[in-house]
């Protein structure tokens, strides 16, 4: 473990060598690094990683995607696009931002969506009042290790009132190299008061080699603000992700988590928003299909810290296969968080003998005057619905894909943005085996 | 159309057919009534084509072929629809979705172009006010979140949508109040014609006061032990199943 430990504390010497100015983020960076050395890599022993174990990200030596710039065209990335999104896109490869790839679209007067490595240098008082204050690198291992190395990812600044009416795409691209490569993109977003964005993250790759993206999202969401994330793992099946989203909620502010996990080795999705304000909502929505080898992990931590917040949980996963399936979903209600209402389901579906799931909710309440309710579901495909189909005339493979899309299709309806929810639907259905069948019905 | 000759069936060791004849010609309205447990459901399904069933003698030609040998959506597409004593809910498949995907594959196997969405939802609108029902429920789930009542409607409604030859209710009349009641006996007189055959499969005679059968027969453990005219449901009624039983139990 010190070994590898080791070879991330040289390449932070390195790195740290290698930047010049943000002089003010130095003390943040080696406050990350001394913390991975504590800390280092989680194992099974830990509660929170009991299920995953990473010792296959460990044990790679990835190099530093820095080192090695590739160039890509917009032919390359052409099967990546998004019908029907808008124009707002940044596209990073290998964890730089390609500006010849982008198109920053009019997001409006006063807001800004750039690369963090611009805002390093346009919008230092923004991020030194809000960069790194959220994600906690003190106590977890994959936080520091991003907060040490972070250059580059997207920054959105919403300024107060306004209304980003089209999504934001965030578009990270990883290519073929010559040695397994990690990136550590670093997102910053944030809304002022009575604001409202839609953000995509979409991860996916070029080529199917070994590499490690490591992410970090901090969102803050001002009072009355409305923010939708919509995160998309399609990753190639040797990917290993790691992804974090923490999510500051002011007062009566209101935010929907979407995640689509389809893609990966190894993934592991934090989600943790904080409803600091007063009258907040979230919504956490996710669908996690593993097959092959694949792992998913999903781990959700909810914090009600103020009176009269709503958290929905809802993840729904189908694991075919050998895949593993992780839910972990914590919620912890403060103590002066009263009148909370929070609710967690859990629905998983698995096809095959092989495939595995783990879920375990936990319940951390401190407040006397709160609702929780938690519930978890693991099954088979329905025979008695395959059948009642089958009884109508509907062949058995295509009532299989019905069945198997009507389960994904719980949790895509609830994404309110009809052009997203819509390239998710082809996405899902391209997953299912005899997904060709769903586009006649569909 | 439809001969069941000598129809033997169980569930894992237990017999429930024991013997079932039963012809049923085409502009034909049958009834088959019973005790609870006579092994009414189970011939409905293994009408519809259910697996957990297993014939272990006896046949069944339904237009000259073997319908044992065709799976549930061959006998779909071939005029085969049964009416479920217990709809299941499909959580996530859009009505809509569900009904223009049955609609499409039977009128493919029948040789009429498929419908698109237009055509599809003029048709259904149609149907669904005869049943009055909500549209709304086209935006729903398969039968996600609906009453009794409304799931032995939405059965009706899909079998005048699917238009088959052979209709098998099972137990559709159970639970339902009075106006349903009527509303679906309605939905099964529209549906009475000289091209196509009904079996209701009931335990009370309450429908049938509405649907007039050709036939009444009585099952009792696995076998048809009495068959009549349609006033023979009344004297069942009057009499009860124990008058039956005890002449099966007699006879045997």
């Amino acid at each position: 473990m010190t070994q590898e430990k080791d070879r991330y504390l040289e390449s932070f010497v390195r790195f740290e060598k290698a930047i010049s100015g943000q002089d003010w983020l130095r003390p943040v960076r080696q406050a990350a690094i001394a913390r991975f050395a504590e800390l280092g890599f989680p194992t099974t022993g830990d509660e929170d990683w009991r299920f995953t174990n990473v010792a296959p990200i460990a044990q790679t030596s990835f190099k530093l995607a820095s080192d090695t710039r590739i160039e890509l065209t917009p032919r390359e990335i052409a099967q990546f696009a998004f019908p029907g999104l808008g124009d707002i896109q940044l596209v990073f490869v290998n964890g730089r931002y390609a500006p010849t790839l982008s198109s920053p679209g009019s997001p409006g007067h006063g807001v800004s969506v750039r690369s963090l490595a611009q805002a390093f240098k346009d919008d230092r008082d923004v991020l030194e009042q809000h960069l790194a204050r959220y994600a906690g690198y003190h106590y977890e291992a994959f936080s520091a290790l991003n907060t040490a190395f972070m250059e580059d990812g997207a920054f959105v600044h919403v300024p107060r009132g306004r209304v980003v009416e089209k999504p934001i795409r965030l578009l990270y691209v990883s290519t073929a190299t010559d040695e397994p490569i990690m990136t550590h993109p670093r997102n910053l977003i944030i809304l002022d008061e009575d604001s409202q964005a839609v953000i995509v993250e979409d991860y996916v790759s070029l080529g199917a080699e070994v590499y490690f993206s490591n992410v970090v999202t901090e969102a803050v969401v001002g009072q009355n603000s409305v923010l939708s994330h919509y995160m998309i793992e399609q990753e190639s099946k040797q990917a290993f992700n790691v992804s974090t989203l923490r999510i500051e909620q002011g007062r009566s502010s209101n935010v929907a988590s979407h995640t689509v996990l389809l893609g990966g080795a190894l993934v592991r999705n934090n989600v943790h928003p904080v409803l600091a304000g007063e009258g907040g909502e979230c919504l956490i929505n996710g669908l996690f299909m593993g097959t092959g080898r694949q792992h998913m992990d999903n781990f959700m931590r909810v914090e009600h810290a103020s009176p009269h917040c709503d958290s929905r949980q809802f993840y729904q996963g189908i694991l075919d296969g050998g895949s593993h399936g992780v839910f972990s979903g914590r919620i912890i209600v403060h103590k002066d968080a009263q009148k909370t209402d929070a609710k967690q389901t859990n629905n998983n579906l698995l096809l095959s003998q092989e495939a595995q799931i783990d879920s375990k909710p936990q319940l951390e309440i401190y407040a006397d005057d709160v609702k929780c309710t938690h519930g978890a579901t693991i099954g088979q495909i329905d025979e008695d619905a395959i059948f009642y189909l089958r009884s109508r005339g509907i062949a058995e493979d295509a009532a299989r894909a019905m069945l198997l899309f009507g389960f994904a299709n719980e949790s895509l309806g609830r994404m309110k943005v009809d052009s997203i929810r819509k390239q998710l639907e082809a996405l899902v259905a391209q997953w299912l085996p005899e997904g060709k069948l769903l586009e006649e019905v569909r | 159309m439809l001969e069941i000759k000598n129809l033997h069936a169980k569930v894992g060791d237990h017999k429930i057919l024991k013997g079932v004849n039963l012809k049923v010609n085409v502009g034909e309205v049958h009834s088959i009534m019973g005790p609870n447990g006579s092994g009414k459901s189970t011939l409905a399904q293994i009408l519809a084509g259910r697996e957990t069933y297993e014939v272990i003698e006896g046949e069944i030609i339904y237009d000259g072929k073997n319908l044992l040998e065709m799976p549930p959506e061959e006998r779909a597409c071939d005029g085969v629809f049964m009416a479920f004593q217990y709809p299941v809910e499909i959580p996530g498949v859009g009505s809509a979705q569900f009904l223009k995907a049955a609609l499409n594959a039977i009128r493919k196997v029948r040789g009429l172009e498929e419908l698109d969405a237009m055509e599809f939802l003029a048709l259904v609108k149609e149907k669904i006010k005869d049943l009055g029902m909500d549209e709304k429920l086209l935006h729903r789930s398969v039968n996600e979140g609906f009453s009794g009542g409304e799931k032995k409607r939405n059965e009706i409604f899909q079998m005048a949508l699917l238009e088959p030859r052979l209709c098998v209710m099972d137990e559709t009349d159970s639970g339902l109040d009075i106006d349903a009641l009527k509303i679906v006996a309605k939905g099964v007189n529209d549906l009475r014609s000289p091209e196509r055959a009904i079996i209701i499969v009931t335990h009370y005679q309450r429908l049938l006061n509405y649907v007039i059968p050709d036939y009444v027969h009585v099952l009792v453990d696995g076998q048809i032990v009495k068959s009549g005219g349609k006033e023979l449901a009344l004297e069942l009624e009057e009499k009860g199943y124990a008058w039956v039983e005890e002449g099966a139990g007699a006879a045997r």
